[in-house]
């Protein structure tokens, strides 16, 4: 009775998240994965009459699947994401440890590092493309005259730069985080036993806030292989280097070549999805452990 | 100890100098905006005056951007407070797919969701409105919002409420008038950082609207052009790059021990 009562109140609460979840979500999911099959416009049929509207296409639009631009696009995301979400693990963790146990000017330090994070991603790729002019900050600090915001190597760096900047202090936070629930009498343990500072950091440090850290990396993951925002502002549309496969399907769905969009936004999605599995089943990310913990305690105080 | 003092000063300067380097730049004149002095010399409001001229529409971009931000994060409270009362406190069966389904919806690529919606939104004659920015931008709010308000509820205590059911209010009267209250704080920091992700929002804005009237201040400040065609206007880009973060780094100021837990909250437990 009471159980069935919960379930209903339950399901109405909830109910309406769903609802717009599945407008805004399941619908253009569905519809996006179904347009990918179909091509529309005027052609003409094998008797040369004028065909209108949407017609089954099969795989046709996913032939630009093999395609240059698609496997470049695929490659310049997959290349930003290992580069940057690296390389935001390494100085997030360094920026934590540094924090950690920081008493003086705490508030300061706290208030300058979510700068980065809330500056707007298409504000930051103005800043860095105004810091990466050829005349800018960044030639006269290091002496070079790099190009840098023009279409090549470069501008995968300046890209990435520019990511890591905005991105590292918020990794920093997420870690930070988990070493303050670390307690303080496991380090003097292992002061006590010899350990050295080395030793604490990869024996200690590290398996002990490995949750936390795999739950940020996890979030920054999906958020790099998405990325759209940044090299269209810091760069600009259309550029081979940088063009990412979101920047791919925006490009195709602004051109109403709806058709390969969405099976390249298809293709995008199925290759998240497969590193978000794979990521969550290998290293174990446990989004919903604390469900889980709490299902135990519920069911073991019934026993 | 030095060591951590240099660190600590080295994470300030990391975080700021690029930042500062936007604000000094927004400073100078068009004249020298290529200077490399560490303040402008001499200041000047040039590039601010520049920013608020007829025919940038910079003013109302920025009205068009609070507007939309403001109004996802009040639909998204509203629809996502009740939803995290009940992840966090019933117990229902199909709940953990629920949660489940929420966060892998966070995962999303907005690039995906584009696509159709762009063409349904042709079809309906959405293009260029408010509503078109609106009720895409729910679809990463939402999910956001929801699981971060669960987290906060689970951390209240569960005696308040079972109190007021033993004196007889309903599940649902307990969380209005006991927990809703409670978690007033909660609800606000999570009011904040789901406005910084909708104002600092882009592939939707700039794929649903063309028209400057309608226009977001990310996507206004993308597309300035100086007044010669290939002539990009840094200065202006500045100023206008500083006065769109503005609200955000003084939300930031005011706010910080707040947001950060709320943005760990999510990733702790």
């Amino acid at each position: 009775m009471i159980r069935t009562r919960q379930n209903l109140l339950g399901w109405g609460m909830v109910s309406p998240t769903l609802v717009v979840l599945a407008l805004v979500v399941f619908y253009p999911l569905v519809a996006a994965m179904r347009e990918s099959f179909y091509t529309s416009g005027q052609t003409l049929d094998a008797d040369g009459f004028v065909v209108e509207g949407e017609r089954f296409a099969g795989a046709a639009n996913y032939a630009g699947v093999l395609g240059e631009r698609f496997l470049n696009a695929t490659f310049n995301t997959t290349l930003f994401t290992v580069v940057t979400v690296a390389m935001e693990v390494v100085l997030g963790v360094a920026m934590a440890l540094v924090m950690h146990r920081a008493f003086r000017g705490r508030a300061f330090l706290r208030a300058s590092i979510l700068v980065p994070w809330a500056v707007p991603t298409a504000v930051s790729g103005l800043m860095w493309k105004w810091i990466f002019q050829a005349d800018g900050v960044a030639n006269a600090i290091l002496g070079t005259q790099i190009l840098w915001t023009a279409d090549g190597v470069w501008a995968k760096l300046a890209v990435i730069v520019a990511d890591v900047w905005k991105t590292s202090p918020f990794v920093g936070l997420l870690v930070l985080a988990g070493l303050q629930i670390i307690p303080a009498e496991v380090y003097e343990a292992a002061r006590v036993d010899g350990a050295s500072a080395w030793q604490r950091f990869w024996r200690i440090t590290l398996p002990l806030v490995k949750p936390a850290l795999l739950v940020a990396v996890l979030f920054r993951l999906m958020d790099a292989l998405r990325v759209f925002d940044l090299p269209y502002v810091l760069i600009g549309p259309r550029k081979a280097s940088v063009e990412t496969l979101s920047g791919l399907i925006w490009d195709e769905a602004t051109r109403v070549h709806y058709g390969p969009a969405s099976a390249y936004g298809t293709a995008l999605f199925v290759y998240i999805a497969v590193i978000a599995f794979v990521f969550v089943k290998l290293l174990g990310a446990d989004l919903l452990s604390d469900v889980r913990a709490r299902k135990k305690e519920s069911r073991d105080a019934a026993a | 100890m030095l060591l951590r003092r240099a660190g600590l000063v080295g994470i300030a300067l990391y975080c700021l100098v690029p930042f500062s380097w936007m604000v000094v730049s927004s400073f100078r004149r068009t004249s020298d905006i290529y200077d490399k002095s560490p303040v402008p010399m001499p200041w000047s409001l040039e590039n601010y005056a520049a920013v608020f001229a007829d025919g940038m529409g910079f003013g109302r971009a920025l009205g068009n951007s609070l507007l939309v931000a403001s109004v996802t994060t009040l639909v998204t409270l509203l629809v996502g407070t009740m939803t995290a009362y009940a992840l966090a406190r019933l117990t229902f069966r199909g709940k953990n797919l629920v949660l489940a389904l929420i966060i892998a919806v966070s995962m999303f690529p907005g690039a995906l969701l584009i696509v159709p919606l762009l063409k349904l939104f042709t079809t309906i004659g959405w293009i260029n409105t408010y509503q078109a920015m609106i009720v895409p931008s729910m679809s990463f709010a939402l999910p956001l919002t929801v699981w971060n308000l669960t987290v906060f509820f689970r951390q209240l205590p569960l005696e308040l409420e079972q109190a007021a059911m033993i004196d007889g209010c309903s599940a649902f009267a307990a969380f209005r008038r006991v927990l809703l209250p409670l978690a007033a704080p909660g609800v606000f920091t999570t009011a904040i950082i789901a406005f910084i992700c909708t104002w600092n929002e882009f592939i939707i804005a700039v794929t649903m609207v063309n028209d400057q009237a309608t226009q977001t201040a990310t996507v206004r400040i993308a597309q300035f052009t100086g007044a010669a065609k290939f002539d990009t206007p840094f200065g202006t880009q500045m100023a206008a790059g500083v006065l769109v973060t503005i609200p955000l780094v003084l939300l930031v100021l005011f706010f910080q021990r707040r947001i950060v837990a709320g943005l760990t909250a999510g990733a702790l437990k």
